[in-house]
């Protein structure tokens, strides 16, 4: 059987025809323009190494994805446009093609292996734990932080109504230690391009290093109750120096008694959750 | 219209009722659709209530997105808020995707593909639904108790899902509606089983089967390897909120994430329990509107049974960021699932190729499938990779990441209705509305979730009530709420539809030249689904029968 003749049609099916391509070109367009407005295909650079580090297998990541939603969306409109129906002519039954079937299964299988080296890679970097002597407990609770340093006097503690301030030098490994107290919670600031749970029990331990000095937003983003949506707080990236004064602040008397008071709102709100639940439990027994 | 029968199944009633009215003789009316055991009365009420569960979850849908529309909305407050995407999203996956995929269609349409009078155990079926009903009512009672529905994410977390912090009956009657609607899953699942494996007609091998059936097949495999853990956590989860229990609670020596990797191991193959059915739809209309066979119909089969393997173990890459699972294993096997889901869109695409395409309605809804199904697959793989899921987790790229996928199944719902809608009710549906209302739900599904990608890498979280007063944020969040108005139009579009065609032009047996069984057969189906059978030789028998001079091509054979 010859390729069926080409018959066109009268004008209806040539507007819808090309209501259908504007509307294919829609999703290429708008992804098109998310990676325009930023270099990075929506994403953006980040202020720590690690955060580089996943913004470049973005990066990666954005050109495959381009290159494969390109290809695929143009062989659908392609097909729509070419295969539209001209006549009552029956086609050539096809079902199969074996080597073409076996070429759409083995290069997907190749770009895989390829994006999992990728992610290896980068994972390794954006986990490891370098020795440091900087480490700051970050524990997170209904609907606040608090963020205390090892071997220091120092304390940030806030809830809604005033957001905490996490204090950390500039190009240093600072180690963070997470956990919650009552529910789980997501450590997440923007600028770093990186999130981690806080979870009730677990101590998350991971490293930053920031490249920038700035305040940085940061806000939970596991859903964890009613305030949710403003339990915010900051991460202040300072150079050394002015690290090493924050820190001397808090060893005067005066931060001391401050420190001293911050602690105990700090313990309050780690175990006010604790007894209530034993006694509902034993008393639903 | 079909003057020659190959072979006729001769049934007690013998063939002079061949051009009768179905021999059932029950109640009539509401009493008959209270006691039927008839898969298709069964499935149409699954079909009319999950259409409602779909309605009632959009309208939800509409109220978050007024909400934010603007940083500081105040339609709803914070507490009102979390509810409504608790149910939202409740709704949506538990009582609208899973029933409508496995239920709805599902029940009408396995049991005619393979030529089965009903399914195998009519009885356990009308249990599935009454379950499903049940349990779908139990859930929404929640807006109507004290302290509300439940607020704590479709996902419920432990511990926030307990006794302690969503205290409450909106909690309990969404535990307890899941559960009831699991059972009608599981039910359903064995019952897909038995029936594609027992009751097939003479002829029906299984690499004759219908992609839907198959597809069918093993959803409801998956369903019988999921949901019991599923329910088995609920009960867990009951037991910590009632009976004293610590299973998720840290103070007595359980485990939050053990909550999560319950659901998950549950959640990641419901992803496929949900996706797979509309996959299947998708394959039987593209080829049916190409004049085509579905191309590389093996190869569908493998990547179906693939999907299912694979989605067995991927359910902790939804952990990646607790920092207590393994992440490359995980991250290999989610990367993976994109190779059979690849070779599904390839074989779309090469159902369409060299055909004679006409865009009914079904065709533009399966198209427009194709299309949005490729953007929420490619956002996926990226979330197949710990590095980039740890700044996208919980963000609005999640958000819009599964919204292309799940506005995809809605497509796919969509063209499933329109394609079976004649067979079900013996009348078509108007095809101008149907294709308007396909433009204003593929556009507006992309004005809807376009914007949250690029929200989403901008550092919007999900679940905020309120957001940074931002004017870039709130420009692109007025976006996605027109977009959800346009889908809004898209299903009011449906209604009016359902109406305006409502016993106009009736449809015939085969008013598509479609390929399966149930084509064969009268739109409606007698009460026994057929009176004759044709001679079933492929996976296409009403086409080889109607075109016997256009039968599939044999392997590799380019010339006819």
């Amino acid at each position: 059987m010859e390729l069926t003749p080409r018959t066109p049609k009268g004008a209806p099916a040539k507007s819808r025809l090309r209501r259908l391509a504007i509307a294919l070109a829609l999703p290429i367009a708008g992804i098109s323009l998310s990676g325009c407005t930023l270099p990075g295909f929506g994403a953006h650079q980040s202020d720590t190494t690690t955060g580089q580090s996943a913004y470049y297998l973005w990066q990666g990541f954005s050109v495959v994805a381009a290159i494969i939603g390109a290809f695929v969306l143009a062989l659908i409109v392609y097909a729509v446009v070419a295969y539209r129906r001209k006549g009552d002519e029956i086609p050539k039954q096809t079902q199969y093609h074996v080597p073409l079937e076996i070429i759409y299964t083995v290069i997907p299988i190749l770009i895989v292996i390829a994006l999992f080296v990728a992610t290896i890679v980068t994972e390794n970097k954006v986990l490891a734990m370098p020795k440091t002597d900087v480490s700051i407990n970050v524990n997170a609770f209904q609907w606040g932080w608090g963020f205390t340093y090892d071997k220091q006097n120092a304390i940030s503690v806030g809830s809604t109504t005033e957001s905490p301030v996490m204090v950390m030098p500039v190009d240093t490994d600072v180690r963070i230690v997470l956990t919650a107290t009552d529910v789980v919670h997501g450590f997440y600031v923007r600028d770093f391009n990186f999130s981690r749970f806080a979870l009730p029990g677990v101590k998350n331990q991971f490293t930053l290093h920031a490249t920038k000095t700035g305040t940085f937003f940061g806000q939970c983003t596991q859903l964890c109750g009613l305030y949710h949506s403003i339990m915010y707080y900051k991460v202040k990236v300072v150079t050394q120096d002015e690290y090493q004064t924050w820190l001397n602040s808090f060893n005067t008397p005066e931060g001391k008694a401050a420190a001293d008071a911050a602690k105990k709102v700090l313990k309050e709100q780690m175990s006010a959750h604790v007894p209530v639940k034993t006694e509902i439990s034993r008393g639903a027994n | 219209m079909t003057t020659t029968i190959d072979k006729v199944t001769t049934e007690s009633h013998g063939d002079d009722h061949v051009h009768g009215h179905a021999e059932h003789h029950g109640p009539r009316g509401i009493l008959n659709w209270l006691t039927t055991t008839d898969h298709k009365i069964i499935g149409l009420s699954y079909t009319i209530t999950s259409v409602i569960m779909l309605v009632i979850g959009g309208a939800l849908a509409e109220v978050i997105r007024g909400q934010l529309a603007n940083p500081n909305g105040h339609l709803v407050t914070m507490a009102q808020y979390n509810q409504l995407f608790t149910m939202h999203g409740s709704i949506m996956i538990y009582l609208f995707a899973g029933p409508f995929a496995f239920g709805a269609l599902a029940n009408i349409i396995v049991p005619i593909q393979i030529g089965a009078p009903d399914m195998a155990f009519p009885r356990l079926n009308a249990l599935s639904y009454w379950l499903y009903l049940t349990g779908a009512i139990t859930m929404l009672l929640g807006f109507f108790v004290t302290g509300g529905a439940a607020n704590f994410g479709w996902v419920g977390y432990a511990p926030l899902s307990d006794a302690i912090y969503s205290p409450g009956a909106g909690a309990d009657l969404w535990i307890g509606g899941l559960m009831l609607t699991g059972f009608s899953a599981i039910f359903t699942g064995v019952n897909i089983c038995a029936t594609v494996f027992y009751l097939r007609a003479p002829g029906m091998t299984l690499f004759r089967m219908p992609i839907f059936t198959w597809n069918l097949l093993v959803v409801s495999i998956l369903i019988l390897l999921a949901f019991p853990v599923l329910t088995a956590g609920l009960i867990m989860l009951y037991s910590d909120r009632h009976l004293g229990t610590h299973i998720y609670t840290v103070v007595g020596g359980g485990s939050p994430v053990l909550w999560q990797h319950i659901f998950w191991f549950w959640g990641h193959p419901e992803v496929y329990i949900l996706a797979l059915p509309f996959f299947g739809m998708v394959t039987e209309i593209i080829p049916v509107f190409s004049k085509k066979p579905v191309f590389g119909y093996k190869g569908m089969v493998f990547a179906t049974l693939t999907i299912a393997a694979l989605s067995l173990g991927v359910w902790a890459h939804h952990m990646f960021t607790t920092g207590v699972v393994l992440l490359p294993f995980f991250s290999i096997m989610s990367l993976l699932i994109a190779v059979p889901t690849g070779i599904k869109i390839f074989n779309w695409i090469g159902s369409m190729w060299r055909g004679q395409i006409w865009f009914s309605a079904a065709m533009l809804f399966s198209i427009g499938f194709v299309v949005t199904f490729l953007i929420g697959g490619l956002t996926g793989v990226y979330l197949a990779s710990p590095p980039l899921d740890f700044f996208t987790h919980d963000t609005y790229f999640i958000v819009a990441h599964f919204h292309s996928v799940v506005m995809a199944l809605v497509l796919g719902a969509m063209a499933g209705l329109y394609y079976w809608g004649p067979k079900i009710t013996g009348y078509m549906l108007n095809e101008r509305i149907g294709r308007t209302q396909f433009w204003f739900l593929f556009i507006g599904t992309q004005v809807f979730t376009i914007p949250q990608y690029i929200l989403g890498l901008q550092g919007m979280p999900r679940r905020m009530a309120i957001y940074p007063n931002d004017p870039q944020w709130q420009t692109l969040n007025t976006w996605s709420s027109v977009g959800a108005i346009m889908i809004g139009i898209s299903t009011l579009l449906f209604i009016v539809n359902i109406v305006a065609s409502w016993k106009k032009h009736p449809a015939g047996d085969n008013p598509w030249d479609a390929h399966t069984l149930e084509w064969f057969t009268t739109s409606p189906p007698p009460h026994h689904n057929f009176f004759r059978l044709p001679q079933i030789r492929s996976e296409r028998p009403t086409w080889d029968h109607n075109h016997p001079d256009a039968k599939t091509l044999a392997h590799g054979k380019d010339a006819h």
